[in-house]
């Protein structure tokens, strides 16, 4: 029973801007306290997972990209590994190393538009880049260049950078000459001076006392910053193998959103850029440990906002590690290994710029998918943002619905959202007689 | 079309900026993003046009009407089919942009989906899920001024389209099939040299034929060709590509039908060849 003195208030925001993909927040407070927040991505659902059975093994690459315009490569990645996994394939060498440059690329090209595209325009007072251009020309420009240094990775791979076309089962339809990596050198060197100036640039922001008690999740591998392979490690005790994902991640729906929501022993945690620094800060470059030194930035980050920082990191590390796979590139004598189709049930887990990516898909002995599971980063991150949210909001009250609402999406934009991801995976539990 | 973005004549020195807007349906961002990859030229277009509305972009989203309006993803739910018509009414010129605002896109797969089985799909909670049975492209709900094809569009496209526009030009970009630029790049037929099911033969050309370049089949995401039978307007031939994949590459009828019904499969003469393989499964 609702007394009269009663207050409630509603904050929303109807579309978040600078993320990708549609979603909007809205926040219940009652009496001065917050009652209620949901995060609700309306983004329609694609359902990927059901049209995904039916269709052939090697037609999964060219149609999981489709699942995010941003971070193809991710999709691709985490298929063609689960699908090796059945067939009993390890990529290594050579492959190997193509498969990380091209995710290296991916991640330059998404975290810079992220950078400087989607979130610097907060920190500097803008509404987008395009306005912010006017008075800070040379700095959006430098962020353009570093998008495109990625992208041109990414191209030489993969054809092109949204949906490359070069990624299969086994390795790649064409891998290159080495002169042909080697002409990328000279950019890639002025835009790891880019990243450096970056990473300094970021630093000097103003940053807002925030630090929830996170659990980050993310991939860790004894010998390198994870891309492609490693454990699933938290900041809690676990180590799991890919394999045993489902096992400790459920995912469960709720009535506001296209996105499911996914916890781990019941509570939200958080993947992405600040996790994975967080959890393999022994696995940064010299380079990028002395920028943070002398920038007086210790690890861990805690700050959501830092998240910022930690995209910029890893757009200095994409860049040396891009350096450092070209210098060491012999062309393999296949440009793909031999696949034997056989039945069976493969999973794998890939760092995608904005977090673990998980895969699990059945085949028959037609390597004809049965069923496909997908679970993205965003509706791992989503529990995270709302619960961030709650948190955050009790300092906003005193202001005005509309700096509040503003306040809020500010927040929202440091996990770097992808709605379109999120929402593409209600699954069809399709039964037949 | 173009004549009615910028009247020739009038004092254009003192004529406002045309204002840009960049609608977003159901997709994967990747058309949007192509605009962001437009990097230098990015800046210039933000000079030369008003972005008026761009989300994914900006936080300012100023009201309509536009003078041009990119519409990106399909028609899949139906609220998104209201909202379709009141951006119609606001936009000067609607110009679709990628495979699923011009053919429904590769979640126009659900449209093949057996509606009786649809109707049993159990959701964990399907009561809070709110999607049409279909995916549909823009013109199938409003009249469209220009449709740019490609899974994705090819920002080389883009930017042409829009700069003829603020010429006042109408805007032109060819519909022959990728084997015209295959030919032109020197790339070795894979279709004939290695026995791909290449759909490069009856796609629309605009990507660069990258696919055969990188060594593998096209697989058709820049939608059907134009003219290669019978004209311009006229849908290709893919009849005759599909009984070469049959007789000559050996592939059996269910495969024909997915190499058809993919990113474009919902494109009208890619449809009907899909439909058609479908019957002999």
């Amino acid at each position: 029973m609702s007394k009269a003195s009663e207050q409630t208030r509603t904050i929303a925001v109807d579309m978040v801007a600078r993320v990708e993909g549609e979603g909007a927040l809205r926040v219940t407070v009652k009496d001065g306290t917050v009652e209620d927040v949901e995060l609700r991505l309306f983004e329609p659902p694609r359902f990927f997972e059901a049209f995904l059975r039916g269709r052939h093994y090697a037609e999964v690459p060219d149609i999981v990209a489709r699942i995010c315009g941003i971070c193809p490569i991710a999709y691709q990645m985490s298929a063609v590994h689960a699908l090796e996994q059945i067939f009993g394939l390890r990529i290594e060498g050579a492959l190997r190393d193509l498969r990380r440059l091209i995710y290296c690329g991916e991640w330059i090209e998404s975290h810079a538009l992220h950078v400087y595209l989607l979130q610097a325009p907060d920190f500097l007072g803008y509404d987008s880049a395009v306005a912010m251009a006017k008075d800070h020309a040379a700095i959006v420009t430098r962020g353009l260049r570093l998008k495109k240094a990625g992208n041109a990775i990414m191209t030489l791979l993969g054809g092109r950078s949204v949906h490359p076309v070069s990624v299969k089962v086994g390795g790649f339809s064409r891998v290159p000459l080495r002169g042909e990596l080697e002409r990328l050198k000279d950019e890639l060197l002025w835009a790891r001076d880019a990243a450096v100036e970056t990473v300094r640039w970021v630093a000097d922001f103003e940053y807002i006392d925030f630090a929830p008690d996170y659990n980050y999740v993310a991939l860790r591998h004894p010998d390198e910053y994870p891309l492609n392979e490693g454990q699933i490690a938290a900041s809690t005790v676990l180590q799991i193998s890919p394999n045993e994902f489902e096992q400790h991640f459920v995912e469960h729906q709720v009535p506001y959103s296209n996105a499911l929501h996914c916890t781990l022993q019941g509570e939200p945690y958080l993947v992405g850029p600040l996790a994975r620094l967080n959890l393999n800060q022994n696995h940064l470059t010299p380079l990028a440990g002395q920028v943070l030194a002398d920038k007086r930035i210790a690890l861990p980050l805690r700050n959501p906002f830092h998240g910022i920082i930690a995209r910029s990191v890893e757009i200095l590390y994409a860049l040396e590690e891009s350096l450092r796979l070209i210098e060491q590139y012999e062309p393999p004598p296949l440009p793909a290994a031999p696949v034997a189709v056989r039945p069976g049930t493969g999973m794998a887990c890939t760092e995608a710029p904005r977090g673990i990516l998980y895969h699990r898909y059945q085949i028959d002995g037609d390597g004809v998918i049965r069923e496909a599971k997908i679970v993205p980063p965003t509706s791992q991150n989503q529990s995270r943002i709302e619960q961030d949210l709650r948190q955050f909001m009790p300092r906003l009250l005193s202001l005005p619905d509309k700096e509040a609402a503003l306040a809020c999406e500010r927040v929202i934009r440091c996990y770097d959202p992808c709605i379109s991801c999120a929402t593409h995976f209600l699954r069809l539990e399709i039964e037949r007689e | 079309m173009g004549d009615r973005l910028v009247h020739h004549g009038e004092a254009t020195k003192k004529a406002a900026r045309p204002r840009l807007a960049v609608f977003k349906f159901a997709s994967c961002d990747g058309c949007q993003l192509s605009i962001l990859n437009l990097e230098e030229d990015l800046l210039a277009l933000g000079q030369a046009l008003d972005i008026a509305y761009f989300p994914e972009a900006s936080s300012d989203m100023k009201p309509g009407p536009y003078d041009i309006g990119l519409v990106e993803g399909s028609i899949t739910t139906a609220e998104d089919a209201h909202r379709i018509l009141s951006i119609r009414r606001q936009t000067k010129v609607l110009i679709t942009i990628g495979a699923c605002a011009t053919a429904g896109g590769i979640q126009a797969l659900r449209n093949w989906a057996d509606v009786e089985a649809f109707k049993q799909v159990v959701y964990p909670s399907p009561e809070y899920i709110q999607s049409l049975s279909t995916s549909t492209p823009i013109s199938e709900h409003v009249q469209v001024d220009f449709e740019l094809w490609g899974c994705p569009i090819d920002k080389g496209q883009l930017l042409r389209v829009i700069t003829d526009l603020i010429a006042g030009i109408q805007p032109r970009l060819p519909a022959d099939s990728v084997c015209l630029e295959c030919k032109r790049r020197g790339n070795v037929c894979v279709l004939v040299a290695k026995g791909m099911p290449c759909l490069g033969p009856v796609t629309r050309i605009g990507c660069g034929a990258i696919c055969p370049g990188m060594g593998r089949d096209c697989y058709g995401c820049f939608g059907p060709s134009e003219g290669a039978r019978k004209g311009p307007g006229l849908p290709p031939n893919t009849a005759s590509l599909a009984k070469h994949f049959h007789g000559g590459l050996q592939l059996i009828p269910i495969e024909i039908m997915r190499r058809f019904r993919g990113i474009n499969g919902y494109g009208s003469s890619f449809l009907a060849e899909s439909n058609a393989w479908e019957k002999k499964t």
